[in-house]
């Protein structure tokens, strides 16, 4: 029931690589512009073959150079959301939905507006894509993409052509709409904070190469594999539960180990969310500091010291049943003796967290990482 | 007025742009999407009649079609008439010289059609076939409707191969770019002036509806 690629070829750019995405996952291949990765979307969607490739969804064969199959795009099951979204510009919203449709389809009309609500555009299903915004053609490309009935989900860069406000609601949104799909989603991006909010596994690519691939947890804690996307992207997803909203402009919310004051975020109280905690603005201690001004304190123990080749170790650091990560220098860790066991103040300044590294948990028994 | 000679004219270019719409869009489609080794040379040749004078163009399809030529045998041994001389060797005249004006705007008009749409139809599981009617036509059409009516125009008011082709049998060949000079010959310049104030008319009001709708669809999509 899974997606698995294999592709290899040497133009227009070199490539090498195979992963594969479960039922329900949400897999997301990272790299920088030109690494392959959305060559590698346009090959399961069928818009491009590689000299050498195998796709194989559910067990059908959509695409294998050896055997000459070579199922074209109509042919294969696939949704897909174009980065500038590509929406048929003389049809509706809800005509774009049913173009999507198999002809003859019963309740064409009716499915279309119930897709159309699914993404939150309700009452929008006969404007034109030219009257609607950025986000909300976004979110009727999504539609589309669902009316397909897709075997596979593929989402290039879908958050790349909206401003960041309108980004931070649509991230949301996938979240939540995930609880309602079963097939294998892959997400092409560029931005480490995306894939780490979004993704359940990733796969980063560098040339055309698999240089990791892993849950997002062990990618996003892996100095190796995000060498190439930039070291000081590490970071950890700290689940919290909104408390309330504070008069001075910061939320209050409850992490596993206490209080976290952040910078507004968006959500009513009880909203469950993942805060990004970037690794490079966390600070250790081993006691509990006094007369600082971060607001945020964790307590916690050592449960795993990695050094890459830099000066830096990445230091993983339990609090509660969840983990955040610091990355601090090697003559720190040193000047601390610091080893795994240790008990440990985690200190994360409040406006170190920016608005778009919060995101709505997933619904009860979705499993992010 | 000699009105056998308009309502000629009218069915020539009628019937070249009947026959040209299904070439253009087909031809018009296969050069905006395919990229393929000596294209600039096909685009060359689909414009030369643009630049040469139809006389010239009239003479080599006169030498193509002539009774001595493997094509006009072969038309004056299925039909048992030749073809130059005739309103079907205006006609196939008519389209080959017009399918520059007509497949250069049709190109145009899926050049405009972005890569990207084209994709997405297919990912919606639209065949080829399914795509040029759902999509790519609704929004190449401006391009195909100028490319008809710069034909349908440039028919009415063809003068040099239909001379070379067709000379001039009244209700035949004499089509009314032909009588309007025959006119002038005879020097009945008020005969030729209304016919030409009338060929002028016609083309006016057939660009300028073309126009206007043109605008309409780019007002409705934008």
């Amino acid at each position: 029931m899974a997606l698995e690629v294999m592709a290899r070829a040497s133009t227009p750019i070199p490539l090498d690589a195979s992963f594969r995405a479960e039922p329900g996952e949400l897999l997301a291949l990272v790299g920088h512009s030109g690494s392959g990765k959305t060559t590698l979307l346009r090959t399961i969607a069928g818009l491009w073959r590689p000299e050498t490739a195998r796709v194989t969804v559910d067990g059908e064969v959509w695409l294998d150079t050896a055997s000459g199959v070579n199922r074209p795009p109509h042919r294969r099951h696939v949704g897909v959301v174009f980065q500038n979204y590509a929406l048929f510009p003389h049809m509706t919203a809800a005509q774009n939905v049913i173009a999507a449709m198999d002809p003859g389809a019963p309740n064409m009309r009716s499915e279309a507006e119930r897709l159309l609500a699914l993404v939150n555009l309700p009452g929008l299903a006969d404007r034109k894509p030219a009257q609607l915004s950025g986000g909300q053609q976004q979110r009727v490309a999504v539609a589309r993409a669902l009316a397909r009935r897709p075997q596979a989900l593929l989402l290039d860069e879908p958050f790349s052509a909206v401003d960041r406000a309108t980004r931070e609601r649509l991230y949301d949104e996938i979240i939540a709409l995930r609880a309602h799909l079963k097939m294998p989603v892959v997400l092409v991006t560029h931005d480490v904070n995306e894939a780490q909010l979004l993704a359940d596994r990733m796969v980063v690519i560098e040339k055309g190469r698999v240089v990791r691939e892993g849950t997002t947890a062990e990618v996003m804690a892996d100095p190796e594999a995000l060498r190439a996307m930039g070291i000081r992207e590490i970071a950890a997803m700290l689940p919290a539960i909104i408390v309330e909203h504070l008069d001075d402009g910061l939320t209050r919310l409850d992490a596993a180990t206490g209080p976290l004051f952040l910078p507004t975020i968006e959500g009513a109280p009880g909203t469950r969310v993942r805060v990004r905690i970037m690794a490079h603005e966390v600070i250790l201690a081993r006691a509990r500091p006094e007369g600082l001004s971060a607001q945020n304190i964790l307590a916690g123990k050592v449960t795993r010291i990695v050094s890459g080749t830099g000066p830096g170790v990445i230091v993983h650091v339990a609090v509660g049943g969840d983990e955040i990560l610091a990355r601090i220098t090697r003559r720190a860790a040193d000047q601390m003796r610091l080893q795994a066991g240790d008990a440990v103040h985690a200190i994360v300044k409040s406006m170190a967290v920016a608005r778009d590294h919060v995101a709505r948990a997933p619904a009860r028994g979705e499993a992010a990482q | 007025m000699d009105w056998t000679a308009l309502f000629l004219s009218l069915r020539l270019a009628g019937w070249t742009v009947a026959i040209l719409l299904p070439v253009s869009i087909l031809a018009g489609r296969w050069l905006a999407f395919r990229q393929f080794r000596g294209k600039g040379l096909v685009e060359a040749i689909v414009m030369l009649p643009l630049v040469l004078p139809p006389t010239v163009f009239g003479f080599y399809l006169l030498v193509a079609f002539g009774r001595n030529s493997p094509i006009g045998a072969f038309w004056q041994e299925a039909f048992g008439h030749q073809l130059v001389f005739t309103f079907e060797g205006l006609l196939v005249a008519s389209v080959i010289f017009n399918l520059s004006f007509d497949i250069q705007p049709a190109q145009r008009g899926f050049e405009a059609v972005p890569v990207e749409v084209r994709e997405a139809a297919a990912c919606c599981g639209m065949s080829p076939w399914r795509s040029l009617w759902r999509v790519e036509l609704p929004l190449a059409w401006p391009g195909v409707l100028t490319a008809m009516v710069l034909t349908f125009a440039h028919t009415l008011g063809e003068f040099g191969i239909i001379l070379m082709m067709g000379g001039s049998i009244p209700g035949e060949t004499k089509t009314i770019a032909i009588a309007i000079y025959d006119r002038v010959q005879g020097f009945d310049m008020a005969g030729a002036g209304i016919m030409s104030a009338t060929l002028v008319a016609i083309s006016l009001v057939t660009i300028a509806a073309t126009y206007m709708l043109s605008a309409r669809v780019g007002r409705r999509l934008s």
